[in-house]
């Protein structure tokens, strides 16, 4: 399957913050088709990192999506069934308006001059495409992390559009810890002298800070399990340790792979911008409380979580689980084993599909 | 697929391949709220779903069956009956069902209680240790009973809380409820005739008194 990214403009957005945005493109891509009646298209929201290229094979890369294990022909996402569509986060470097795009009103990148936005600006720029492509209603809006949180988000801010929610390795809030992740790496950016106050467009980008911010990622995505059976103390190429500052270890080499490959795909503002916008997360904002928040959703849900994940421990979700049924809302919850850590709902898809997959099934049913 | 149930009939026929589920099928009135505990892969559920257009839920405590009863389309959440309840507003729904599964709850009493909070009508199914093979068992071997329904090696058993038809009675008059029905199944027969000695399972429905 080829897919190609399209890309649509807006005049503007109006931000949590105050500031209006205006204008901004949103990169997005397709999978299956819509039905008639408009009822079986799904919005799969990317995590931190991700982009619009969530399924298929990209027609400009030749890569494959970031989920193209769970969007296509028979699998969970069934595109046989579904219309699924995948947008780029607003503050985002893949198509979408973020800090690296060109402020027309300057005429260069908008830098640190990017407004700072949230997961519920995400979510609003998402509902106009949604409304331009002529969706009244999405079958389900689903995504793991940040993804999840926008999934949450979408449920309660657009209750009316949201037949069902699929949030995985998610929170209602962002915790100290995870809080704390996120300003290391943001720390590491900013630390580097070619960040330059985030004026670094068009010269040498903070390659070093921002490789470093991966790396310390990449540590919170993987288990002490996982690590242990990927790379044990094994040493990379050598016999005996260097007794110096070089790779000595495989799990040094892949951190520093890993790092220097983000580096080529990704911009350090907005890695800024869009931690930022993840640590300010929490649904009872604005909303009195949580349970105010969540009695606004009419949505069906299915909570997922990772018994390895210490970065979205599962007691995240079961908070999330208990709030939901306080309201008493039709909500579904497990918690799967897998050794993965965090990258569980991106690698370890076997049973998320059958469930997935099912609850899907029943939700299309049920709406029709 | 229907539960054929009468009082007129003598004998019961199976749902789900128990008769205790053609019961529950029975009282189940449709398009109830219903909550289903230890509900397992949520094939009553589903049942109840399609055949009474029920609003059905279920608690689980196992994440294999879990994930099957979501699988199939149940709304399932993993957790443990004994504190599962407690999130739930009083009254959220028109039935509570606990199948063959209150002898393994820590604390019966809490979990009735909180069914009767979160619940309209509880239905209750146990398997019933006064049956008579049970105490013959016991009395035989001089070892904890093991029969078709209590089949566990006593280390191995599920079961902490065992109780009989007259244990059960007693606590309902204890938290003063009321027995809108009680049905006694041997097989598929229903027993008439001194229930705890001839019962193997016992189905209640039971209420808050006013």
């Amino acid at each position: 399957m080829i897919v190609e990214a399209n890309t649509v403009g807006f005049d503007s957005i109006s931000l949590d913050s105050g500031a209006t945005l205006a204008p901004i493109e949103i990169a997005y891509e397709t999978y299956g088709e819509l039905n008639a009646a408009k009822t079986n298209a799904i919005l799969v929201l990317h995590a931190f990192s991700g982009d619009a290229h969530a399924a298929g094979i990209s027609h400009e890369t030749g890569k494959p999506g970031w989920w193209d294990n769970m969007i296509g022909p028979g699998k969970a996402f069934d595109t046989n069934r579904y219309f699924v569509i995948c947008t780029n986060v607003l503050g985002g470097c893949r198509g979408t308006t973020g800090p690296a795009s060109i402020n027309p009103a300057t005429g260069c990148p908008y830098a640190m001059s990017f407004p700072v936005i949230t997961i519920g600006d995400m979510v609003r720029a998402q509902k106009m495409l949604i409304d331009w492509l002529g969706i009244p209603r999405l079958l389900s809006v689903s995504g793991g992390s940040m993804g999840g949180m926008q999934a949450l988000e979408w449920a309660v801010a657009f209750p009316e559009s949201v037949v069902s929610a699929i949030p995985i390795a998610s929170t209602t809030r962002h915790s100290a810890q995870q809080i704390a992740f996120n300003e290391v790496g943001r720390q590491a950016i900013i630390a580097d002298p070619d960040w330059n106050e985030g004026n670094y467009y068009g010269r040498n980008p903070p390659a070093r800070g921002l490789a470093v911010a991966r790396m310390v990622g990449h540590i919170t995505y993987m288990s002490d399990d996982s690590m242990r059976e990927k790379f044990g103390r094994r040493l990379r190429g050598k016999e005996n340790f260097s007794f110096g500052f070089d790779v000595d270890f495989e799990v040094e080499s892949y951190l520093r792979y890993r790092g220097s490959q983000f580096v080529t795909r990704f911009d350090a503002n907005s890695y800024l911008y869009i931690t930022k916008a993840m640590d300010y997360f929490d649904l009872a904002t604005g909303r009195g409380s949580m349970a105010a928040a969540l009695e606004l959703t009419r949505a069906r849900f299915l909570v997922i979580s990772f018994s390895s994940d210490w970065l979205y421990p599962s007691y995240q979700s079961q908070e999330m689980v208990r709030a939901l049924r306080s309201r008493n809302r039709d909500v579904a919850y497990v918690e799967l084993q897998s050794n993965y850590g965090h990258d569980s709902f991106l690698v370890d898809v076997a049973e998320q599909t059958g469930l997935v997959r099912g609850f899907l099934a029943s939700t299309f049913e049920k709406a029709q | 697929m229907s539960a054929q149930l009468t009082r007129r009939h003598a004998f019961v026929f199976e749902l789900l391949g128990r008769s205790d589920y053609a019961i529950i099928g029975e009282i189940v009135d449709p398009g109830a709220k219903v909550l289903d505990l230890g509900c397992g892969e949520g094939e009553l559920l589903q049942w109840l779903a399609e055949n009474k257009g029920v609003d059905a839920r279920g608690v689980e405590i196992s994440g294999p069956k879990v994930q099957r009863a979501i699988a199939r389309g149940v709304s399932v959440f993993q957790c443990d009956i004994d504190e599962g309840l407690a999130d739930y507003p009083d009254g959220t729904f028109d039935y509570v069902i606990l199948s063959q599964t209150l002898q393994e709850t820590r604390q019966p009493r809490r979990v009735l209680r909180e069914m009767l909070r979160v619940g309209r009508r509880a239905i209750v199914a146990f398997p019933n240790f006064g049956h008579w093979r049970v105490r013959s068992s016991m009395l035989m071997s001089g070892r904890a009973p093991r029969t078709k329904l209590f089949p566990y090696e006593w280390c191995d058993s599920p079961n902490i809380h065992f109780l009989t038809v007259h244990d059960f009675e007693d606590l309902a008059a204890q938290e003063h409820l009321v027995v809108e029905r009680r049905y006694f199944l041997s097989g598929h027969r229903k027993v008439t005739l001194l229930p705890n000695l001839f019962a193997e399972v016992a189905v209640y429905l039971v209420s808050r008194a006013g």
